[in-house]
């Protein structure tokens, strides 16, 4: 929070932008959440005297062009914006109003699911080269705290990670897995080192679809 | 001319009269009130009663906005533990106040102006008792630093 108030203090017209997709059901930045910061900013402002205007919006999808392209007269009436969206959604209200300071209300972690209401767990990293079907369908770039390709290490104890006793060991849960549907050989499959730059390490990725590209 | 306005704050703090806003849940606090109507109990005139279906209902952003519309104090009042009429929706209020106290206390504000209740709905003197309790306590905090005008 003091982050945000920090961001926020030399304006004095916000438009607090929440996103209507992903992070509205990751209870991070839909329009219910938008509410409760934005009360939080007119608390604060008022209280130090200051006088704020915190207008809230939430867009279907801050990630899409046409969604953000709807909200040109709010932005312009606006000092600043303050998105609630993952960083996807900020850098496309930001390169669309490039004019306007735009800001990031989250600190957008992982792709995940809902373990239980309110606890989600990492489980892809979109690496851009799955080996979900050699792994019993669990992810070892995501849940192996190394990211091993061969596993496990010798950290594995009882089913726990060494790093953290909270942590399955996701090797243990592959091995459980693929025995249990047959395909036990299948853990002396030897997986060669593989090539990253699927990963981002060959610079920000790109994806295309000819076909579906409109002239 | 400034002693003037001095005293008039000094009034102003005397004659404080507090608004709180009471979030009800139907089948124990609002009923509790009712009950407490009849019996001719008397109790603070300053609390104004929203009755939700459930104190599971209420919203972060309902506690907030009344805070920010000038209340002086905001409480919800729920049926006590274990007796939820829809089986933990008194739970959740609990939860719901319980941030709602820390998201203010980040941004420097008293959280003690927020505050969950338990009774249950033949609870008429319990009922009356955390009116003065709560209004007794929001005297004592003084006028909301929100309060318009």
């Amino acid at each position: 929070m003091d982050e945000i108030l920090e961001m926020l203090a030399r304006y004095e017209r916000i438009l607090l932008l929440g996103c209507g997709t992903c992070v509205t059901v990751c209870l991070a930045g839909g329009e219910r959440e938008v509410g409760i910061l934005a009360g939080q900013l007119r608390i604060h402002a008022r209280q130090e005297g200051k006088s704020a205007q915190v207008d809230e919006h939430t867009i279907e999808r801050q990630c899409e062009k046409e969604w953000v392209e709807e909200i040109k007269d709010r932005v312009e009436g606006v000092d600043v914006v303050m998105s609630m969206a993952c960083g996807v959604g900020v850098q496309l209200v930001a390169e669309m109003y490039p004019e306007k300071p735009v800001f990031p209300a989250l600190n957008t972690t992982f792709m995940g699911y809902p373990a239980q209401h309110g606890i989600w767990f990492e489980n892809c990293r979109g690496c851009g080269n799955c080996v979900l079907h050699l792994s019993g369908g669990v992810c070892p770039i995501t849940r192996c705290a190394k990211s091993l390709l061969n596993g496990p290490c010798g950290g594995s104890q009882n089913g726990e990670c060494e790093i953290d006793k909270e942590i399955e060991c996701a090797w243990q849960v592959i091995y459980d897995r693929l025995k249990k549907t047959g395909r036990l050989e299948w853990m002396n499959n030897y997986q060669p080192p593989r090539d990253w730059s699927t990963a981002g390490s060959g610079g920000p990725r790109r994806s295309v679809k000819i076909e579906e590209v409109l002239d | 001319m400034e002693a003037k306005e001095v005293d008039k704050a000094h009034v102003a703090v005397d004659d404080f009269d507090p608004k709180i806003v009471a979030f009800c849940c139907n089948y124990c606090a609002y009923a509790a009130a009712d009950l407490a109507g009849s019996m001719r109990l008397s109790y603070p005139p300053n609390v104004k009663v929203i009755r939700l279906p459930c104190s599971g209902k209420v919203e972060i952003t309902y506690l907030l906005r009344a805070l920010e519309d000038g209340a002086d104090g905001v409480m919800v009042a729920g049926c006590l533990e274990g007796d939820c009429h829809f089986m933990e929706g008194n739970y959740r209020a609990k939860r719901k106040v319980r941030h709602a106290k820390r998201l203010l206390e980040e941004i420097g504000f008293e959280s003690g102006r927020v505050e969950m209740f338990n009774l249950s709905s033949a609870m008429a003197g319990r009922f009356a008792e955390i009116m003065e309790e709560m209004t007794e306590r929001i005297r004592k905090l003084g006028p909301s630093p929100l309060r318009k005008g």
